[in-house]
This record gives C-alpha cells, sequence and structure tokens, in this order.
C-alpha cells in the first residue's frame, strides 16, 4: 500500500513552484533591504566571535521577541528583518510598531507614556529609560504593563497554523476531486493522519472513544512538528522551546483529560479500589499530585528538548567560528550537520510524543472499571 | 525554575492559546473531519469490496459445485439411457433373431414340405410314367411274345405260377 502513495511531481509543476519560491523570496529580500535602511547602529560592533558574544547570542536566539530579526550585522549596526505590533494594556489598549525600540536600544514614547525594552521584556520607565532596580541587583522594579504583541512567536504560530490549515484543507478537498483519493503533498499528509489515528489515538484511547479526540491529537502533532520544524530553519524562531507556549499546549491536555474524565478516573485517584483503606487515604494526595505532574512532565519535557537541541547546535555552529583552525572548524561542522540531522528526527519525535502520552492521558480518563 | 517563571510571557501564553485553539476549531470543520471521514468511507468501501469479492467467490465455488452436480447427474442418465438403449437392442436383436429363426424355420418347413409334396408328385408321376412305360413295354413284349401260341401260353403259365408265389 506505502508504494502507490510515493508522490509525483510533474517537472512542469515542480518549475513553476521554484519560479514562485524565488519570486516571494526576492519580494521578501527587497522589503527586508527597505527596512535594514531604517536600523541604528548597534552597541556591540564587530561579528559574534567571543565565548561571551555567543553565549548572549544563543540566550537572545532562545528568547522571544518583539520583531523578526533574520540576521544582524554588528559591525554596521544593521539588522535585517521586519518589526512586528506592540500590543500593551496600561490604561487603554496601547498599540504601535516594535521598531520604536530599535531593537531595545532607546525608549517608545507612546501616548505620554515611555517603555523601554529590557532583557526581552517591557517595562514602563521615565523619559530617560531609566530601570531602577531590585536590591538584590537582578530584577526591574518597573511596572511591566500588560503585553499582548504579537511577536515573533506569535507571528511564526500564526505562520504554521495557516501553512497546516492549507496543506490539510487542500488534503480534505482533494478527496472531492479526485475520487476519494489524495493528489500530490497530501498523498504524504495522509499517511501521517491515519498514523496518528492507528498508532497513537486507538491503541491508547480504544476504539470508542478516540473519535472526540481525534481533532486535538492531530492538531497538536502537527502543530508542534511543524513549529520544531521551523525551528530547525535559519528564520531563527525557537516556538515550542518557550515555556509559554509549551504551557498552553499542556494545559489544554490537562483540561481536556479532567473534563472528559469518568467516574472510574476519579475513582482511581481518590479512593484506590483493591487496597485497604490506610492504603487508599495514602495514595489519594499522590495520586492527586499525579494529576498535576502528567502534563507538567509533557510541558517541561518539550521544552527543555527543543531549547537543550538548539542551545547544543547553536553552541556547536558556534565553535565553528571560534576555532577558526583548518581542523576544528569543518570538524564542528561536521558535528553540527551531524545533529542538524538528529535534532530533525528530534522534530519528529517530540511531536509524537507529545500527542501520544496526551492520548495516553485522554485513554487514563476513559478507562472502564474492569473488575 | 526561576528562569522559567521569569521567562513566562502571559502574553505569548494567551496568543498561542487563542491561535491553538482556534487552529484546532478551524482544521476540525476544514480539514479533519471531511479526511477522517473520507479516510474511514474509503476503508469501508475496502472493506465491502473485499467482503462482496468473497461472496461472490462463494457464490462461484456454489455455482461451481452446481455445474459438477448436474454434469454428474447428466453423465449418470447418459450412462443409464446408453444401458437402456443397449439393452434395448440387445433385446430387439434377440427377438429379431428368434423372430428370424421361428421365420426361417417355417419357410424351411414350408419349403421340406413342398419339397415332400414336389416329391411325392414327381414319384408319383414317375410312377404313372414307369407304370406307363411298363405298359407299353409290356404290352410290346407281349405283343412280341404273343405272336406265337407257344410263346403266349408259356407267358400264361409263367404268370400263373407267380400268382400262386405272391
Amino acid at each position: 500500500m506505502h508504494r502507490n502513495l510515493r508522490t509525483e511531481i510533474k517537472p512542469g509543476m515542480q518549475k513553476l513552484s521554484v519560479a514562485r519560491f524565488l519570486l516571494t523570496f526576492a519580494l521578501i529580500f527587497t522589503s527586508l533591504s527597505l527596512f535594514a535602511k531604517d536600523a541604528e547602529k548597534g552597541n556591540n560592533g564587530g561579528a559574534v566571535d567571543t565565548k561571551e558574544e555567543i553565549k548572549a547570542y544563543i540566550d537572545h536566539h532562545l528568547l522571544d521577541s518583539y520583531d523578526f530579526t533574520l540576521w544582524s550585522d554588528g559591525e554596521a549596526g544593521t539588522h535585517v528583518g521586519f518589526p512586528l505590533p506592540v500590543i500593551l494594556w496600561d490604561d487603554g489598549l496601547k498599540v504601535f510598531s516594535s521598531s520604536k525600540f530599535h531593537h531595545g536600544e532607546t525608549v517608545a514614547e507612546v501616548d505620554g507614556n515611555y517603555y523601554k525594552l529590557y532583557h526581552g521584556k517591557i517595562y514602563k520607565t521615565d523619559a530617560e529609560g531609566t530601570i531602577t532596580m531590585d536590591q538584590e541587583g537582578h530584577h526591574p522594579t518597573n511596572d511591566k504593563p500588560l503585553d499582548f504583541s504579537i511577536t515573533k512567536n506569535v507571528i511564526t504560530m500564526l505562520l504554521a497554523g495557516l501553512l497546516l490549515f492549507l496543506m490539510f484543507r487542500g488534503l480534505a478537498k482533494s478527496y472531492k476531486k479526485n475520487g476519494a483519493i489524495p493528489k500530490g503533498f497530501g498523498r504524504f499528509l495522509e499517511p501521517l493522519v491515519i498514523f496518528v489515528r492507528d498508532e497513537i489515538a486507538i491503541p491508547n484511547i480504544g476504539e470508542k472513544k478516540y473519535k472526540k479526540y481525534m481533532s486535538f491529537l492531530l492538531t497538536v502533532f502537527f502543530f508542534v512538528w511543524l513549529l520544531n520544524l521551523l525551528g530547525m530553519t535559519p528564520l531563527g524562531v525557537n516556538v515550542t522551546g518557550n515555556i509559554a507556549v509549551t504551557f498552553g499546549l499542556a494545559l489544554l491536555t490537562f483540561l481536556i483529560t479532567n473534563f472528559t474524565a469518568n467516574k472510574n478516573y476519579w475513582g482511581h485517584i481518590f479512593w484506590m479500589p483493591g487496597v485497604p483503606t490506610f492504603m487508599k487515604i495514602v495514595l489519594a494526595p499522590i495520586e492527586l499530585l499525579g494529576v498535576f505532574i502528567k502534563p507538567f512532565s509533557l510541558m517541561i519535557r518539550l521544552y527543555a528538548n527543543m531549547t537543550a537541541g538548539h542551545v547544543v547546535l547553536m553552541s556547536i555552529i558556534g565553535m565553528v567560528v571560534l576555532f577558526k583552525s583548518w581542523i576544528g572548524s569543518p570538524l564542528s561542522f561536521g558535528l553540527a550537520f551531524a545533529l542538524a540531522i538528529l535534532e530533525l528526527l528530534v522534530a519528529a519525535l517530540q511531536a509524537y510524543i507529545f500527542t501520544m502520552l496526551s492520548a495516553l492521558y485522554f485513554g487514563m480518563a476513559n478507562e472502564e472499571a474492569h473488575h | 525554575m526561576e528562569k522559567l517563571i521569569n521567562d513566562f510571557s502571559f502574553g505569548l501564553f494567551f496568543w498561542q492559546a487563542v491561535i491553538f485553539i482556534g487552529l484546532v476549531l478551524l482544521l476540525k470543520k476544514y480539514a479533519w473531519k471531511p479526511i477522517l471521514k473520507a479516510v474511514s468511507d474509503r476503508e469501508e468501501g475496502i472493506k465491502s469490496a473485499l467482503e462482496s469479492a468473497e461472496a461472490a467467490r462463494k457464490e462461484m465455488q456454489n455455482l461451481q459445485a452446481d455445474n459438477e452436480r448436474i454434469i454428474n447427474e447428466a453423465r449418470a442418465e447418459r450412462d443409464t439411457m446408453l444401458k437402456e438403449a443397449r439393452q434395448m437392442k440387445d433385446a430387439m436383436i434377440a427377438e429379431a433373431k428368434s423372430e428370424a429363426q421361428a421365420e426361417a424355420d417355417k419357410i424351411v418347413a414350408q419349403a421340406n414340405a413342398s419339397i415332400e409334396n414336389e416329391k411325392k408328385a414327381a414319384l408319383a408321376e414317375l410312377k404313372n410314367q414307369v407304370a406307363e412305360l411298363s405298359v407299353e413295354i409290356a404290352e410290346k413284349v407281349v405283343r412280341n411274345e404273343l405272336s406265337s401260341k407257344d410263346k403266349q401260353m408259356q407267358l400264361v403259365e409263367t404268370m400263373l405260377g407267380d400268382v400262386t408265389i405272391n
């Protein structure tokens, strides 16, 4: 059956899509260059080539940002990318372009209020942008306005959502056109959908009840996978390595698990059947803790795996620059290349594990008593 | 852990939740439902096609069995018919033979009878002719013999002598 599923791309179609890709790329590039002219000189001059700079660069990469910077030229102090809207709630809605921050170098003035970027967060300041520190000197004491900015991660998630929608809408439509047989890219997607259904949902949840969870499981699988893969691109995004994103995903798993749980599930938590009464009392708090630990582990696992992957990969790429020798640099490059391939696997694996464990928890919540 | 909490951005969480839930709902309506339906419909179709193929195969087998049975019956019937025909033929031949025999016997008997009759008639005629001839001869002889008296007398004597012997 899998043999029939090979995608057949006609040569003409391929040419067309390549041309389209190049055109899109050229358009993006010209608009980026225009923006680059506006950018002002940065603080740190020169290329990123010391240990400290590389570490700072990696730390910066791991965080979310208010503009979509593709690359920066340290020497010229220019950043190539595009600004994103900043949305704050500070006694009323404040919306302005992140270009006002000039990559954190200047204070943004909006409606008589002053805001400054400090370590990737927006603080309310005075006109000079003074950041006052607490006694230990780690955390600013300035007010933080409620921040609903469309950040780089939000834009990436929107892009991923759009891509997913187009891909799977295309697959769904191709059934009607092509007599229940997918065509083109759908031939690659359909086995994945069937994989999620037959290998993740049905074995863990059961034939009877898996259907109501399918939308969540399929979406979470492809959403996480696509975001993991986007994290591997030179766009330099790190969405699934952000704790707020994995928290959101894990929270949904938590809510769905507990709101669809049956009597048997709660019975196993608060009054474990088949053990002495004393043990029932001992087990209840442990089991209750488990209810929270399960989604918590989901959150941490995805976050830690993706973050670690990015840190290690970027460190090894950084080593290429650090070594500055004919032996060390190619070796580091080879290592980075091998690791990048491994990370591609991890991208799919983490999406699979997240979906698989979510399905497992849903299955637990729906288990029938079998005594 | 402190770093994690510090890195946590409520805005990003908010947008993530909005985008993700929106995506789930959109994809559910426009992608997952039609895709899963199409896939399961196709699977059902394949299953029913296989089942009907199996049913057709069974029917075919039944038909073949029927055919075989019918052929066997026909063959048996043919055999009995042949057997009957052979028996009939034998009977007819036997009958014909016996009839022919009877006829032949009859014919032979008739032939024998007529031969007998012919023979009798021929014998009778022959006797008559012989008698006539004998009479003629006798006449001639007698006429010759009786040309003289002596010879007549001699004859009478002889004849008389025979009569006494008879």
